[in-house]
């Protein structure tokens, strides 16, 4: 496999590739047909199923993507950067097939001020590969008090806010944010849990909790944040977005609140329509997430929400942890998984088991959460950023450490059998990433 | 120093608590009779003698510099005797309820009290319990009529009319009574009202009082002929009102940039104490051309004079200046 991390040789610019017999798949158009996309520098020329090699031009470096999938680059809008690795994030991002990933604001420092924001795009565009985009905090330091200059954040480029793996959990704050975010039009990303009711928990309260031993965090946590959350939402006119909802009821809430015209949307990650909290079996720290894996009909009612449009994204809620923390004791060990390469495949797994056709579950990876956040990604347009990824939907492979680019191996799917792969990533053009090559 | 005489029949209220019902022949009448004393103010010194025998009592129960010098000038001006008494040196704080005190003045037969108080509504409560007229110097976020009269003559005399106007009244709306206050006569006399402030310092629900509402200041001050700027109590941003002073003035405070929105003849107004550099720019506010600022409190004197004399010479009927031979009066009753 090949990086190329490199900045783009001289004629880069104008210097035409063509990718041809494709199966091109593009959710935003509906496009599902065998053709080809034609780049020029960074941009797409042309993509389309009229595109064969008799149309290229003669100068054109020529790629055969030999009838695998050619759809946009998977937009990931939940990942999080341990320190300041952004180098290795890229790495384990085009791996996976995420072509833009939206940061969330737990960096080192804290994306509270317009300083650290540049900070991020800076150290973002020096490591290559993936585009990330960064989340502002919604109050300063991540303290849930003080409101950051979400104003003016956002002027710098942040895309959205949020107090990242913590909930705002004053309702006056959480009301005065929203309102003043929507002075600006700016969106609220909330972390679905209600502290001093999560308590100490460390895994989903119920018989496998008790049977371990360990203390429950109740799904009622959730439930909580959503349901105040909705109706804050609805006082202040503020547009808010649930992350990552791993409840049945969670799901109720918010179906009704969108039934009732409310402009609310929502997304989940694969644990949580993949997984359930079985898969802490015997103290699996790498399985300990938050919010926790619940049970086997919350993990069923994801599925149904991602099937019926009440979630409108799938995000991996990428989060590298090391040895270190993970291997502890399961109170004691770090919450969170890596996922930027287990996404495609996870997510496949729903084409696989008949819920969902390709096609949908690709927008949930790419056109929808790009409109979420207003990212100029997701799509396989002439103009666009020539972003988008090859990929064979049936290539069946085991998910392992040595099968994983990221430098942290801790992902809650270790060992398991999944089908899908990525097989080449380009960015701006440039092929960033092919596992064959 | 001479006046023109006065029909006092014709303002038909008691006390002045606020704009809101007040008819445009009202204030009118006020802005006219204030006019006149803004140039009497102008062209001569010395005392009349209109509320010669009366008694004025400031009675401000929130710390105040300018609106109670205002009123205290006004007063003197008009030959009243005005006393001043002010938190610290009342008996509040000594744990008197704002009805016995309003009753213990009451007993000492004041011709008009000015009351300013920290809760809305505070000074028609007191209003109810007393004999004398009571004018509003301010009740929480709730009126300041006199502002708005003051505000108003200063548009009248540079623009010569407030109807068909556009007004953007930019800042903390929701804390303020000077807000209110301008709604209401800017509205009744036939002016555009626009708010303009970020979703959290407006009140809910405030394009009902007959505004237009902007969360943009460029937006909001397009083809205005007068951009008021509130004060902005930086200690609101303890309360997660906005997040910085920085940020505030960034998107909200007013400098030459987001006025070239306004009409070039854009009138510019405070009610003061400015916080420079927070809601507004230093250089606009001290443009000689467009700054009506310093305007504005010469206007002050000459509106509470007409507010005081109205007022007082309502209660003539009833309340006849004393003749000096006459025995005093005991009040025990309670009273109207």
């Amino acid at each position: 496999m090949i990086y190329n991390p490199t900045p783009p040789e001289k004629t880069h610019a104008e210097h035409l590739v063509a990718y041809v017999n494709a199966r091109l798949l593009d959710p935003a158009t509906g496009l599902d047909a065998l053709g080809g996309v034609l780049t020029q520098g960074e941009r797409i020329v042309e993509a389309g199923a009229g595109l064969f090699t008799k149309d290229i031009p003669e100068d054109a470096s020529i790629i055969d993507c030999r009838g695998q999938c050619l759809s946009p680059g998977l937009v990931d809008i939940r990942i999080q950067i341990s320190g300041k690795d952004f180098a290795n994030v890229g790495a384990s991002a085009v791996a996976g097939g995420v072509t833009t990933a939206v940061c969330l604001p737990n960096t080192t420092p804290v994306i509270d001020d317009r300083s650290v924001v540049e900070f991020v795009a800076r150290a973002a565009r020096k490591a290559g590969l993936v585009k990330i985009y960064p989340y502002g905090a919604i109050t300063k330091g991540l303290a849930g008090e003080e409101l950051a200059e979400m104003g003016m954040l956002a002027e710098s480029g942040a895309v959205a806010f949020t107090d990242g793996t913590r909930a705002v959990s004053n309702a006056r704050t959480m009301a005065q944010a929203l309102l003043y975010a929507s002075t600006f039009g700016l969106m609220l990303v909330q972390h679905p849990e209600e502290p001093t009711l999560a308590h100490e928990g460390v895994m989903n309260s119920g018989e496998t909790a008790t049977r371990l031993g360990l203390s429950g965090l109740p799904k009622e946590a959730e439930l909580i944040i959503i349901e105040r959350d909705l109706r804050l939402a609805q006082m202040t006119g503020g547009r808010l977005h649930i992350a990552h909802v791993s409840t049945a009821e969670s799901l109720d809430l918010i179906r009704a609140a969108k039934d009732r015209g409310l402009t609310v949307t929502c997304d989940t990650a694969p644990p949580y329509f993949a997984l359930n909290e079985t898969a802490v079996g015997d103290y699996r720290t790498f399985a300990k997430l938050s919010p926790p894996l619940r049970s086997e009909a919350d993990r069923e009612a994801i599925v149904e929400g991602l099937k019926d449009g009440t979630i409108d994204a799938i995000a991996s809620d990428h989060t590298p942890k090391s040895e270190d923390t993970k291997r502890l004791p399961f109170a004691d060990a770090a919450y969170g998984g890596v996922g930027m390469e287990t996404l495609l495949p996870i997510t496949l797994e729903l084409v696989h088991n008949g819920h969902m056709g390709l096609l949908e579950a690709l927008g949930l990876l790419t056109q929808h959460p790009a409109e979420l956040l207003g990212l100029p990604a997701g799509r396989l347009k002439a103009g666009a950023a020539a972003d988008f990824i090859v990929f064979d939907p049936n290539r069946g492979w085991k998910v392992s450490d040595t099968e994983l680019n990221s430098k942290a191996k801790n992902t809650p799917f270790d060992g398991r059998p999944v089908q899908g792969r990525v097989l080449k990533t380009v960015i701006d053009g440039r092929l960033v990433f092919d596992l064959e090559g | 120093m001479s006046k023109t005489p006065f029909d006092s029949s014709v303002f038909p209220l008691r006390h002045l608590l606020g704009i809101e019902g007040l008819s445009p022949l009202d204030i009118t009448l006020l802005l006219d009779r204030a006019n006149e004393y803004v140039e009497l103010n102008r062209s001569v010194g010395g005392k009349l003698d209109t509320l010669s025998g009366r008694t004025v009592i400031n009675l401000f129960f929130e710390s105040s510099t300018r609106t109670r010098t205002s009123f205290e000038l006004a007063g003197k001006r008009l030959g009243a005797d005005v006393i001043n008494m002010s938190v610290s040196t009342s008996s509040i704080k000594k744990g008197e309820t704002l009805i016995d005190t309003a009753m213990t003045l009451n007993a000492m037969h004041p011709d008009v009290l000015v009351v300013r108080h920290g809760s809305s509504g505070a000074v028609k409560l007191l209003s109810e319990k007393v004999n004398c007229a009571v004018i509003n110097a301010g009740d929480g976020s709730h009126e300041h009529p006199t502002q708005a009269l003051l505000d108003a003559l200063t548009i009248r005399r540079r623009k010569g009319r407030i109807d068909g106007l556009q007004v953007a009244i930019c800042g903390d709306i929701l804390h303020s009574r000077v807000a209110r206050s301008n709604i209401h006569l800017l509205n009744v006399m036939g002016a555009r009202v626009r708010l303009i402030a970020p979703k959290t310092l407006l009140p809910a629900q405030a394009e009902r009082l007959g505004t237009e509402v902007f969360y943009d200041m460029k937006a909001g001050l397009k083809d205005c002929d007068i951009v008021m700027m509130l004060r902005l109590q930086t200690e609101r941003m303890q309360s997660n009102f906005f997040p910085t002073v920085r940020e505030y003035y960034h998107f909200f405070g007013l400098d030459y940039t987001k006025l070239e929105a306004a009409k070039p003849d854009a009138l510019i107004m405070h009610p003061g104490p400015m916080n420079r550099g927070v809601e507004i720019a230093s250089d606009v506010a001290d443009d000689i051309g467009r700054s009506a600022i310093r305007e504005q409190v010469e206007m002050g004197v000459g509106v509470r004079m007409a507010c005081l004399e109205v007022l007082s010479l309502n209660l003539a009927a009833e309340r006849p200046v004393a003749d000096p031979n006459d025995s005093p009066v005991i009040d025990q009753g309670e009273p109207a």
